[in-house]
């Protein structure tokens, strides 16, 4: 039994060492003063330097937090709001309905959600800019939400709500008092996988955004194609730490709030 | 719970997002793919698809490369998953295997720009054993490792949970009524785990048709798949008609793949 529990972690470790190899080779050039990937010449922070005087990328990297904050804010808010009213449909059959269109852009690949936005706001006669990334976001954010807050609108005791309601709660305090406390957990698990979707989305934003706007996924894209910048892997170093810092606070808030077992894992399926 | 006005209050944002963002866009592309520039009906876009022989092979190809990245996906996350279930501190070690995914698709993929460049350090390994360099980048090699390397949390993940529902008891059972290792996996663990294998594979399969980006960044656009297509018509060509068309070709195989999925897990609930 020990041997295999010893050979179940050589295993692990081999593909973990295989999932961070690429990572960590980013991050160990980024202090390299050479051209390319391939030799470590010598320590510098020249890399880091041009980074953070590049006023163009720095204002893309606080405009793509601006735009995931602002985009799964109003997805949360919408997608509760939509889970709360689905779990409170009488008929099956409608619910059922709801949740298939819920599923579309679950399961559609990311270009066909990014031509056919394209489509739609150039049928609206909408310009390619911020605003046209912003309503992508929030639409292809909203599902995940409405999933990870019904399962938590099912386990309600509804006894609760009829309590309320008897001690003459109006129909605001039994939302703000008995129902949003319930269904928090699932609500700020739905924020973080929005946040996460938005931040890490490329193909939808690529296809909807015009000149005047660009994410940080689609500023990477665009210098990669150009070949190798060590100033990328900088940046790589930078979202790295920010992403860690964003998953410790993230563990700490849900553990907090206990029930282990039910917190969603998973990162984003894009 | 409600009364009907506050219901509807609360359903209607949610119902607009349905049809402006859900039915709206799918109407659109169905629209343009039954259509030409001028607006009139035609059904030209889908007899040039597959009539061409570029296209069908373009097809064909995409589905291949998606259904190797799925298996290579899968037979490095299937152990994976089942020794994240035996090891101890199990959270720690599914921690590290998420936390990846959180990390920019984009750099990821350029990570292996360098990576697999000729004085890179694919080949300073492949130099040890006195293979000397080889050029990875842009070759269907690089695409289909690049994309597995991309897909293997999400695999991991869902298979994992799986085989943790399954009761210990059964894997031991099993044991002890005299199975080899083989027969356990092939009749108790493997059955038990498909649910989680399959939305495993509805997980991977249908993006990989749709990775424009490692087609191009790793690649090197000698990988074509319908997604790369489909950005080509949309973005370079123009013709957004063309490009709805290889969509609606693109969904139609999704809604297929999902079907089949799907059947297999309604019938094992009746074996069950």
């Amino acid at each position: 039994m020990k041997k295999k529990h010893f050979f179940a972690k050589i295993y692990l470790t081999f593909v973990l060492i295989m999932l961070y190899v690429p990572i960590f080779y980013l991050i160990y050039f980024s202090f390299s003063s050479g051209k390319n990937m391939n030799k470590f010449e010598h320590f510098t922070l020249a890399h880091y330097q041009t980074l953070f005087l590049d006023n163009r990328l720095l204002t893309i990297f606080l405009e793509t937090i601006l735009l995931a904050i602002l985009s799964s804010l109003v997805a949360t808010i919408i997608g509760t709001f939509g889970a709360i009213a689905i779990s409170n449909l009488n008929k099956k059959g409608h619910k059922n309905t709801l949740l298939a269109f819920n599923n579309v852009l679950m399961v559609s690949p990311d270009v066909i959600i990014g031509a056919s936005f394209l489509i739609f706001f150039t049928a609206l006669g909408m310009g390619l800019n911020f605003g046209s990334v912003l309503l992508s976001h929030i639409a292809f954010s909203i599902p995940i939400v409405v999933l990870m807050v019904l399962p938590r609108l099912k386990d309600l005791d509804l006894a609760l709500i009829d309590a309320a309601r008897d001690l003459g709660a109006n129909n605001f305090q039994v939302f703000t008092n008995v129902i949003i406390p319930a269904i928090m957990p699932g609500v700020f698990a739905g924020m973080f996988m929005a946040l996460t979707y938005s931040l890490d989305d490329f193909a939808v934003t690529f296809f909807v955004t015009g000149n005047g706007f660009s994410t940080l996924s689609v500023e990477i894209y665009s210098r990669a194609r150009q070949g190798i910048d060590l100033e990328i892997n900088a940046l790589s170093t930078v979202m790295f730490l920010f992403v860690l810092i964003l998953v410790l606070i993230y563990y700490l808030m849900t553990t907090k709030k206990g029930k282990r077992g039910k917190r969603m894992l998973g990162g984003v399926v894009k | 719970m409600f009364s009907k006005k506050t219901r509807t209050l609360f359903i209607v944002p949610y119902l607009l997002w349905i049809f402006l963002f859900v039915i709206l866009p799918i109407l659109l592309i169905l629209w343009y793919s039954f259509t030409d520039s001028n607006n009139h009906f035609t059904l030209a876009n889908f007899a040039l698809f597959f009539k061409n022989g570029t296209f069908l092979k373009m097809m064909l190809n995409s589905f291949w490369y998606a259904l190797i990245i799925t298996v290579v996906t899968l037979l490095i996350s299937y152990p994976a998953a089942y020794f994240l279930t035996k090891v101890k501190n199990s959270q720690i070690w599914l921690l590290l295997i998420i936390l990846p995914t959180w990390i920019n698709l984009l750099l990821k993929a350029y990570a292996f720009i360098g990576i697999f460049s000729n004085g890179g350090l694919f080949n300073q390994f492949l130099h040890l054993f006195g293979i000397g360099p080889v050029n990875f980048l842009f070759t269907d090699f690089a695409f289909i490792f690049v994309a597995s390397y991309i897909e293997i949390p999400f695999m991991i993940l869902p298979i994992y949970s799986a085989i943790k529902e399954i009761n210990p008891n059964l894997i031991q059972a099993s044991e002890d009524l005299g199975a080899s290792h083989w027969q356990t996996f092939k009749y108790v663990l493997w059955p038990l785990s498909r649910p989680g294998v399959e939305s495993g594979i509805q997980a991977i399969f249908i993006p990989s048709l749709s990775l424009f980006m490692l087609t191009r960044l790793i690649g090197g656009n000698k990988v074509i798949t319908l997604g790369t297509a489909i950005e080509e018509y949309f973005m370079t060509t123009m013709n957004w008609n063309m490009g709805s068309t290889i969509g609606v070709i693109l969904i139609a195989l999704m809604v297929i793949v999902m079907l089949v999925t799907g059947k297999t897990r309604k019938r094992k609930k009746v074996n069950l």
